[in-house]
């Protein structure tokens, strides 16, 4: 047993899809389900599990790539910070990519900027450590399952008393743009794939008010595609049976209360704040900032720097498709003027983003 | 985007490079068109027809598990005359050394390039070294090129491929890519993996007795098993069909490619060919690869399924069915 194979049996995918037809024959509306995680939207295209549903059972992506949502002013932001001299920018690699208002990390790093791609937030700490004449800013965007490693490499700054580790966040949380989305009668969403990993830090008792307050069906669903198969087939049965409950797939990892230590280092380290999504606005409530405790690690209040001036790209439905609204094939820049090698929007440059893996996969 | 920037993308062996070759190298130096774009140029000389080539080296680390930079460039440069069914003849070796270098090191990689040059039945018959400031270089680059003889009758190239040929490969998928990766500094990730770094022209000899059934052979280096073929369907205006579950791939590796999130048909191979046969021999050639010590694990991967303008699909290991493009960006920069 390798963990890897067993999720991936294709006989047990047959087995889901051929089920799931059998449910569903007949139907003469299709059920539309989300999957608000970048990482289901791309297990989705990288198996073809679209491919195996019948038409019957729509699945649209939703705004859960953190890359995706994070707006031109954070980048704009970080671009400014690699430009002050003796600074560094720590970040996973996605994030070099994005275009921000006129340029991106990618081309600062071509023009002398010091960009380095780290694994781990505390690979950055590590960084800061032995250079204790640069200033080194991590780059903290992700939901709940990313941010709880930031809160602890914040907490690893403090206790080795570095006064040069800071953290520009963009942090954000799932469940509130949910049911925001949720009410949208342009979407009329069935029924929510939960993310897999989000759901082992902050539980799959966080959909509850989705599910018994909206009237959503909730499968927490893991990231295999035996996992998305039955993640679906467990949302028609609660269609065809008129409930919605919380119910979770991905037992094998996530629980009802989720994790428990990890939301004490959130609750210590952040505080809630709005925060802006990219391409849908501000959203009261589902931001993440850090705490006025460990405000000289925040770049944002540490390092004060100019600007340049916000510059949206006109064209780029990324909001729309962020929302599920329309899929990429719709915007009219999807692989003419907006390629992975020269995007206008955050969607084609993320490994998670819907355009990317619409790209990738999809043509 | 600003146009004028070179970036790293543009070295991956994937989209940008293939953008930055037919929009600026190639239009300016040669005008060579798509078709005959291949491992190395085949010229005549007095009757005989000899492959030429040229491949730079950069990798970082220069020493990692199953080689360093110097057997990547003897063996890179034989397998590129391979590729074309060349019988490898003469190469030179160009230096560029950092200074404060060690010499220590330099006399280690040039003493396994002669074993590798032996090995693979080339001379290493010119040169040339410089050495640059500290840190305008990183310690070591190679450059080699290479010039083989190609027999009357051996007609290999990328736009040979035909609706129902063959894919096959001579063994496991992205041990290169993810060797050097995992031997890069401060990348923890507890494999053994060793790159599959190797000289393939006794392999290719042995393929070659396959006379007019073999129709292409490439080696799948920067940009991995899915960039090769989309190359090789462009060229060849045909449709590639892949099927995951024939893939030969080690364990550590699909372990590595799902922790980091990199698809294993994306990474670099060094020891690696695909060969296109037409469909009658093809389980000749299959068994002609497994009874060669390079070629135990060889498997047929897909097949050309039709007429196109040059697509790749993979049939995924769950029954599902997707397309496969182009590297897009920068993998791992600096993996050969």
């Amino acid at each position: 047993m390798n963990y890897l194979d067993e999720f991936r049996d294709r006989q047990v995918v047959l087995g889901f899809a051929e089920r799931i037809r059998g449910l569903v024959a007949g139907r003469t509306t299709p059920m539309t389900f989300m999957e608000i995680c970048g990482t289901h939207t791309m297990a989705i295209y990288q198996y073809g599990i679209r491919s195996l549903l019948p038409a019957e059972v729509r699945l649209i992506s939703g705004p859960g790539c953190p890359v995706c949502v994070t707006p031109n002013g954070y980048v704009d932001r970080a671009i400014a910070l690699a430009r002050l001299p003796g600074t560094v920018i720590a970040t996973f690699g996605d994030m070099v990519r994005v275009p921000g208002s006129s340029t991106s990390l990618m081309e600062e790093r071509a023009r002398g900027a010091d960009i380095r791609i780290v694994y781990s937030p505390l690979d950055a700490v590590a960084l800061a450590a032995r250079n204790p004449q640069l200033r080194v800013v991590f780059l903290g965007v992700g939901f709940e399952t990313t941010a709880p490693a930031i809160a602890g490499s914040i907490l690893a700054a403090e206790q080795q008393g570095l006064a040069n580790y800071f953290v520009l966040t963009a942090h954000k949380t799932i469940p509130v743009p949910m049911q925001i989305l949720a009410a949208d009668p342009e979407l009329s969403i069935d029924g929510y794939l939960c993310p897999a990993h989000v759901s082992a830090i902050i539980g799959a008792n966080a959909y509850r008010n989705l599910a018994e307050g909206q009237g959503v069906p909730c499968v927490v669903t893991g990231f295999e595609p035996t996992d998305v198969m039955q993640g679906v087939e467990m949302l028609v049965r609660q269609v065809l049976a008129g409930e919605s409950r919380v119910e979770n797939q991905y037992r094998r990892v996530v629980t009802a209360e989720g994790n428990v230590r990890a939301q004490a280092v959130l609750a210590q380290v952040f505080t809630t704040c709005d925060v802006e999504w990219r391409g849908i606005g501000v959203i009261p409530g589902s931001g993440l900032k850090i705490a006025e405790t460990y405000a000289r690690y925040d770049a944002e209040r540490a390092i004060p720097v100019a600007v340049e001036e916000l510059r949206e790209h006109r064209g780029c439905l990324c909001g729309e498709i962020l929302k599920g609204k329309v899929s990429p094939f719709d915007c009219p820049l999807f692989a003419t003027t907006c390629t992975p090698e020269a995007p206008v929007g955050a969607c084609m440059v993320s490994s998670e983003g819907t355009c990317a893996a619409a790209y990738k996969y999809g043509r | 985007m600003d146009k004028d920037l070179i970036l790293l993308g543009h070295g991956s062996g994937g989209k940008l490079s293939h953008a930055l070759l037919d929009d600026l190298i190639i239009p300016t130096l040669s005008g060579i068109p798509v078709a005959g774009q291949n491992d190395a140029a085949v010229v005549e000389v007095g009757g005989q027809r000899l492959a030429f080539t040229t491949d730079s080296y950069v990798v970082d680390p220069i020493f990692f598990p199953g080689g360093n930079i110097g057997t990547l460039a003897v063996n890179g440069t034989v397998n590129d005359l391979a590729m074309m069914g060349a019988r490898s003849l003469f190469m030179s070796v160009g230096l560029i050394l950092e200074e404060g270098m060690s010499r220590r090191e330099l006399a280690t990689i040039l003493a396994s390039m002669r074993e590798a040059a032996d090995l693979a039945g080339i001379a290493i018959v010119t040169g040339d070294t410089k050495v640059v400031p500290r840190g305008k270089a990183d310690r070591l680059f190679i450059n080699t090129s290479g010039v083989g003889a190609v027999e009357n009758g051996v007609e290999i190239n990328g736009c040979n491929a035909r609706v129902g040929d063959k894919i096959i490969i001579n063994g496991t998928i992205g041990d290169h890519g993810i060797a050097v990766l995992a031997a890069r500094e401060g990348l923890e990730l507890g494999t053994d993996i060793e790159s599959d770094c190797a000289a393939l022209n006794g392999l290719v000899a042995e393929l070659l007795h396959e006379g007019e059934y073999l129709h292409v052979l490439r080696d799948p280096t920067r940009g991995g098993v899915a960039t090769t073929l989309k190359e090789i369907a462009i060229q060849s205006r045909v449709t590639v069909t892949l099927r995951e579950e024939s893939l030969p791939l080690k364990k550590g590796v699909k372990g590595v490619c799902s922790i980091l999130g990199l698809d294993p048909l994306y990474v670099a191979n060094e020891g690696k060919l695909l060969a296109i046969v037409s469909p009658e021999r093809a389980d000749a050639a299959l068994e002609r690869m497994r009874s060669h010590p390079l070629g135990r694990d060889a498997a047929i991967i897909g097949e050309v399924t039709a007429v196109s303008d040059g697509r790749v699909q993979l049939e995924t290991s769950v029954g599902g069915m997707r397309g496969v493009e182009m590297l897009a960006g920068e993998q791992l920069p600096r993996i050969c």
